[in-house]
């Protein structure tokens, strides 16, 4: 089912995900969650893993979800909608079902990342018919602005605090989207709420394809990112251009990158907006600046090259 | 409203109603103001779609004013508009001023 | 037609799935279970049922696809024993807060450290706060037959809550014995067709499972989930009824065996209360008053009855094949509660026996009823909990 990808008409949509949900002024993550459910004309049954987007989103009576939605626990978003998708497949096979379905599954950088990795690769492998969508804002930021294994390096937690002997994380964030793409799933992709389009066009390309697919969106968290409210689509954009969060699709194995920087811009301006790099602009801590910058170069050449052989 | 006591419950805490969280305005938590200069608006409708909180009103695709019941007035209407000839459509204004 | 057959615990119980032919199950491998639900995909390989398998990477992930399926709304079963109890306890909670009907036969065996994989009632004991309704049987055809009824338990529209069935690991689940098959039909009939109650699938009328509850409801939704508990008793006992009707076969709340004009007892759940028996009618021969209370529903746990058929004896022995370190053994406290509010109360002891799979063996009985034979006319209880068959 096509939605045209126009702002014109997907205005005239109703609105699946609701205002009246109490994630935080200027928070990025439900603008990627409005944009994944205008995207597509199909029924939907999301899972949310738990996390920012789930405890603001459905609190006791008020649900913003204006389709089916289930939240269990953390870790298994994936695990949970196999359920869900598989008892599908039953209902349609015995002839009890006759309507087509979308599933989604929403989980944060922690759940996805971190304590839901194993449900979401066991998930993949057996092949159920579903999107997973990572919002990734790069810590745990439902309990705090913790550390994850996506959180960028060099970055100020609340358990890698940039101190007088440690400056932030020591370690680079994993790449789960590669990581996913090694799963030899039919579809993966990054994206990013700025590029409203290009998000909207991979959802709706990722229905259409049958089997597991992995959409890693960036999601700018004010809190945790110590920045203003204002800039989680400036912030994101940025991530863009400056190659920390190149917009690409690994399509049946081809790698193909959707929107290339018009002028990649140097990690620096994506970096001084948010407090939680701050440190890194102190002289002494000049070797690790160098190090994120060589580490995004090395990443987009790697890209660039991966792309290009196709 | 009396507080629900325990037989009044849905089986399973079920929430019954999709989009619920309509009833709950949001309006309260702003400390900015967003102003609509119709004047400056060129209708891209970025303000639309960039918006968290789904409190730009648009109708027939086109835009309306702002849904203050639920907007927290984070400012990124303000900070994507465009406007028109180098004037914002949208500003900032602090709450109570 | 019954068909009587020579099978395990695990076989059985496999069997009883095929027959009710749910629409989702969840398998995952943990020794003694594995060889019940290898049983039931060779079942689905074969085209003999409708289920469609989830070959799930955990039991978390077992237990989270089966919460999933359940909400989505339709039948679904699994099954896991010990460490892969444990992994799911997070999960069971939600089963049971979400009100979702799900059927586990569990086939108990010993919980790590040290790693053994033979049977006790660790695991089961560890989930019995996991609001499941548990159902405990002796053999492989209590097995067989409770699995079918916990359909009917769970199902019921008053009660809506997940069952678990609790077969003792090895002695139970890979034991051959005689038993009796009801054919398809009647299982199919028995347990009628799967009723949906808030099914996520509903897509015209969108329905958010698992909503966060603060300190405004919280307490109200748990004293809801207790109310339902309390239903549950008179379901079990209504659905026993119509399957006596239906094979000949007898279920309460628990088995009373030679109770009734007993002066000692002992309280045993499962397969040791098969040995039990063998040792009390030897006892009686000897003109000493033994009897026997198994329980089958262990939760809820039916307080009420249990001391109503246990007020008139001198003393009881509650034996425990699970400890509670610290704590007396989970049955014996259950008992101990039941008894409290009676005015004259039997003389309570408590043993821990057959941990990891030790033997239970008549010796043990024997010692036990020879024990309580003397309590019974000393009126004095030495050792109120201990061990048995352990070396010193």
């Amino acid at each position: 089912m096509a939605t045209t990808l126009t702002l014109k008409e997907l205005s005239k949509k109703e609105d699946r995900f609701t205002h009246g949900h109490r994630m935080c002024s200027g928070c990025g993550a439900p603008i990627v969650v409005k944009i994944a459910l205008m995207a597509t004309d199909y029924p939907v049954v999301i899972s949310n893993a738990t996390g920012c987007l789930e405890v603001s989103s459905c609190i006791s009576e008020f649900t913003a979800w204006n389709v089916p939605w289930i939240h269990t626990a953390f870790e298994n978003a994936a695990a949970t909608l196999s359920g869900v998708e598989t008892m599908y497949r039953s209902l349609k096979k015995q002839g009890k079902f006759d309507r087509e379905v979308k599933f989604i599954a929403f989980g944060g950088d922690g759940g996805t990342y971190d304590i839901g990795f194993q449900s979401l690769s066991g998930a993949m492998e057996r092949g159920h018919d579903m999107i997973y969508i990572c919002y990734d804002n790069g810590a745990y930021m439902n309990t705090g602005i913790q550390r994850s294994s996506a959180t960028p390096l060099g970055a100020d937690t609340t358990t890698c605090p940039a101190g007088s002997v440690i400056p932030g994380k020591l370690r680079s964030r994993k790449n789960l989207t590669k990581i996913m793409a090694a799963h030899n799933i039919p579809y993966v992709a990054q994206a990013s709420p700025s590029h409203w389009q290009d998000l909207a066009k991979k959802i709706q390309k990722a229905h259409e394809i049958k089997g597991p697919k992995f959409i890693n969106v960036i999601a700018p968290c004010n809190r945790g990112w110590r920045s203003k409210t204002n800039d989680a689509i400036m912030l994101s954009r940025l991530a863009v251009n400056t190659c920390y969060w190149p917009l690409y699709e690994i399509e049946n194995g081809t790698t193909k990158i959707t929107v290339t920087p018009k002028q990649k811009l140097p990690i620096v301006d994506f970096l001084k907006p948010q407090g939680r790099f701050k440190h890194l602009f102190s002289p002494e801590n000049e070797g690790l600046l160098t190090q994120v910058q060589d580490e995004i170069d090395r990443e987009w050449e790697k890209l660039l090259k991966e792309a290009k052989t196709d | 409203m009396k507080p629900k006591g325990w037989k009044d419950l849905p089986p399973g805490s079920v929430v019954l109603e999709g989009g619920s969280a309509a009833k709950f305005k949001t309006g309260s938590w702003r400390a900015f103001r967003p102003i609509w200069k119709e004047e400056n608006c060129i209708q891209c409708l970025f303000c639309w779609i960039y918006c968290p909180d789904m409190a730009v009103k648009v109708k027939d695709g086109k835009r309306g004013d702002f849904d203050y019941d639920y907007c927290k007035g984070c400012g990124i209407c303000a900070l994507e508009c465009p406007g028109k000839k180098g004037q914002k459509a949208i500003v900032m204004t602090e709450e109570g001023k | 037609m019954a068909k009587v057959v020579a099978v395990t615990g695990n076989e059985a119980c496999a069997n009883a799935l095929r027959q009710v032919n749910p629409d989702v199950c969840g398998i995952y491998p943990i020794t003694p279970q594995t060889d019940m639900m290898q049983r039931f995909a060779s079942y689905i390989a074969d085209g003999k049922v409708d289920t469609e398998s989830i070959l799930v990477e955990s039991e978390h992930s077992s237990m989270s696809a089966c919460i999933g399926a359940a909400a989505a709304g339709g039948r679904v079963v699994t099954a896991t024993s010990s460490q892969g109890l444990a992994l799911m306890w997070e999960m069971l909670h939600i089963a049971s807060g979400d009100r979702l009907p799900i059927i586990m036969p569990v086939v108990n065996r010993a919980l790590s450290a040290p790693l053994n994989i033979h049977g006790d009632h660790s695991d089961a004991m560890g989930a019995r706060d996991t609001g499941w309704i548990q159902l405990w049987s002796e053999n492989g055809q209590e097995a067989y037959d409770n699995t079918i009824q916990a359909f009917r338990i769970g199902e019921h529209m008053d009660i809506r809550l997940p069952v678990m069935v609790c077969l003792d690991g090895f002695i139970i689940s890979h034991s051959i014995e005689r038993m009796e098959y009801l054919e398809d039909q009647e299982v199919k009939d028995f347990v009628g067709p799967f009723k949906n109650f808030l099914p996520l699938l509903d897509l015209d009328k969108p329905k958010s499972y698992g909503p966060l509850i603060l300190t405004d409801l919280y307490h109200e939704y748990k004293r809801a989930q207790h109310e339902v508990m309390t239903k549950v008793k008179d379901v079990v006992l209504d659905v026993a009824k119509d399957f006596e009707k239906l094979s000949g076969r007898k279920y309460g709340i628990f088995e009373t065996y030679r109770l009734e004009d007993a002066d000692i007892a002992i309280v045993i759940l499962n397969s040791a209360a098969g040995t039990t028996k063998d040792v009390i009618d030897e006892f009686r021969n000897k003109g000493i008053e033994a009897g026997l209370l198994k329980p089958r529903l262990f939760r809820p746990f039916p307080f009420e009855e249990v001391a109503e058929a246990l007020k008139h004896v001198k003393a009881v022995c509650v034996m425990d094949r699970a400890d509670s370190f610290g704590g007396y053994g989970p049955l014996f406290m259950e008992v101990a509660s039941a008894l409290y509010p009676l005015e004259r109360k039997p003389l309570l002891l408590n043993k821990v026996y057959g941990l990891g799979g030790r033997d239970y063996l008549p010796s043990h009985a024997a010692q036990v009823l020879t024990e309580l034979h003397e309590i019974s006319r000393s009126g004095k209880v030495n050792v109120l909990k201990e061990y048995i068959g352990v070396r010193e």
